[in-house]
């Protein structure tokens, strides 16, 4: 790598190779205009006032209030239900789908599958958001049926990728030597994956349902035209919310989503950065 | 890992195809969970283009070309003359100039951004980097708000210019256009970050320093060796911000205010007070058609640097 070469200029700083001048100000200020509205957000989540512009002392009233308000409570439980369905599906899918597709050379299809599952991540959303509604409205009419599954199912698709790369990620990076010492050992194809396979893939396994996890619980486009009347999650509770008067509530409820965010995040890095 | 397939024998062959359907068996759950609730409504959305719209939502089973027909076109319900559905273009207009300054601006902010990262110590790079991917993976409805708490007339923008005495009263931003444009910046930079960094990150410094010892000046050297070598990220990171941004809904909804519709927001208007899903699902499929040529000419490009 390039160290710095001596000063071509009779003034000023060593001559850097890796300077631009400028570049240093501009990250400078993409960090704080990343940070400075969540930081704001934050806040004024603490804010004993009414007000969500005027700073009127600390105060853990409007997490009080959340907490106590009835439709937040069961947005809460709905939005995690979901999450946790939608995850476990999603996550035990594409398990079986990366073991399927990275325990062999390349074989005939095997494109097809790849564009299947990845295909939530190109397609818009409000475009998967209004096929869903459409052939969804058309089951609701057929069966009368109007339970939370319409909403699992739709999220399980839309997070399978997600849990997909991290996992298959991981199957990757590991090497088929100790399989194959298995299999030579006399165990048999279901032992090897038990007792050898499944656990040098737990940590991608976990990294991917932390993904769908997160990805579910944050979804709002879908979740808004799937829904079936008094089916709010958390995100579109809030959506309805920001049309209307917002109190420093909304705050309060996004802090927490925010900083469960951020745990499992730091939770997936330390899961998938150990190989490093 | 791949073995190779041409030193087989017939009965190894044979076994390899077992393999490769039990391979296929693995992936079918979740092959039939893509095809249930993902790919397969969207041909429904494609077959709804194609017909009437019921007059309370819904579709009547009838072949009509309407719901295409009044993507672009009006016609007037007295004297049948046809014209250019003007508040259509106004949207389609904003969403691809929306979608292209968004675009630019991300990349002039993420290009600088994601180069300090780049040029930052190895063990530091990390930890730069955690800093993007966790806004990145914030809920984008938090983000907008957010913005929108910062834009808002008593927001502490415009309380701090107007307390430096810059502006006398409150910029009316939020609701506008500009409200939109700022969301979608914010809420897609990372999004531009991440692959300039990739590229970034394998960026060869001797090549630079060549540059300079060929008396090339700075902006010489980041505009013929840097931004040549780093193409690909700055075309991975367009095409990353460019396609969310056509197909945006959250941001334009709660920053436009309603009035400042994008694409999405128009297609939603279609399945909600316009009832007129034919032309919601035309919408739909234009707007797919869109992004799959924005994804086609992004693999090509990638094709073509390999």
């Amino acid at each position: 790598m390039a160290e710095p070469t001596p000063s071509r200029r009779k003034t000023g700083r060593p001559f850097s190779v890796r300077h631009i001048p400028g570049f240093t100000a501009i990250a400078a200020a993409c960090f704080v205009m990343l940070y400075a509205p969540i930081v704001t957000l934050v806040t004024y989540s603490f804010n004993g006032g009414e007000s969500i512009a005027l700073w009127e002392g600390f105060s853990l009233r409007w997490y009080v209030s959340a907490w106590a308000n009835d439709a937040v409570q069961e947005a809460t439980v709905r939005s995690l239900v979901v999450a946790v369905l939608a995850s476990g599906i999603a996550t035990t899918l594409a398990t079986m789908a990366a073991l399927g597709t990275t325990r062999t050379g390349p074989f005939p299809g095997r494109m097809v599958i790849y564009a299947l599952i990845n295909q939530p991540l190109m397609v818009p959303e409000i475009v998967t958001a209004v096929a869903l509604l459409i052939f969804f409205a058309m089951i609701k009419i057929a069966t009368g049926y109007t339970g939370l599954a319409y909403l699992v199912v739709a999220h399980a698709a839309f997070c399978v990728p997600f849990a997909y790369l991290p996992i298959r990620a991981r199957l990757e990076g590991m090497d088929l030597s100790y399989e194959t010492a298995a299999a030579d050992l006399y165990a048999t194809p279901w032992q090897t994956f038990r007792y050898v396979t499944l656990p040098l893939m737990t940590p991608g396994i976990a990294a991917g349902a932390m993904l769908a996890f997160v990805i579910s619980l944050d979804d709002v486009v879908i979740t808004e035209f799937v829904k079936s009347a008094g089916q709010d999650t958390l995100p579109t509770y809030m959506l309805g919310q920001l049309r209307r008067m917002v109190t420093p509530e909304v705050n309060a409820i996004s802090t927490a989503l925010l900083g469960l965010t951020v745990l499992l995040l730091t939770a997936f890095f330390a899961l998938t950065r150990k190989r490093g | 890992m791949a073995r190779p397939t041409s030193a087989l024998s017939a009965g190894e062959l044979t076994a390899r195809q077992t393999i490769v359907r039990r391979y296929w068996l693995l992936c079918l759950p979740a092959l039939v969970l893509l095809v249930v609730a993902a790919s397969g409504p969207l041909l429904i959305v494609l077959a709804y283009s194609f017909l009437e719209p019921a007059d309370y939502s819904g579709v009547i089973w009838n072949l009509s070309g309407e719901g295409w027909f009044k993507v672009i076109l009006n016609k007037d319900i007295f004297d049948d003359t046809v014209s250019l559905a003007d508040a259509h273009m106004t949207i389609f207009w904003r969403s691809a100039r929306l979608s292209i300054l968004t675009t630019l601006l991300t990349l002039i902010v993420g290009f600088p951004t994601a180069y300090f990262i780049a040029t930052r110590p190895k063990t530091h790079r990390q930890y730069w980097l955690f800093l993007i991917t966790i806004p990145f993976w914030t809920n984008l409805l938090i983000r907008t708000y957010a913005i929108m708490e910062v834009i808002r007339n008593e927001g502490i923008l415009n309380s701090s210019l107007m307390a430096l005495g810059v502006i006398g009263e409150p910029l009316q931003i939020l609701y506008t256009d500009t409200a939109v444009l700022i969301g979608m910046v914010y809420v897609y930079l990372p999004l531009m970050v991440l692959p300039l960094y990739a590229a970034m990150e394998r960026l060869d410094f001797r090549l630079v320093e060549a540059g300079y010892d060929l008396y090339a000046t700075r902006f010489q050297v980041l505009r013929r060796v840097i931004i040549p070598l780093v193409k690909p990220g700055i075309i991975a990171g367009s095409i990353l911000v460019f396609i969310p941004s056509l197909g945006a809904y959250v941001t334009p909804r709660v920053l436009g205010g309603g009035k400042n519709m994008m694409i999405g927001n128009l297609i939603e208007l279609q399945f909600g007070e316009g009832r007129n899903w034919p032309l919601g699902a035309a919408l739909s499929i234009g707007l797919l058609v869109a992004v799959m040529a924005a994804l086609v000419f992004y693999v090509r490009n990638e094709q073509a640097e390999r």
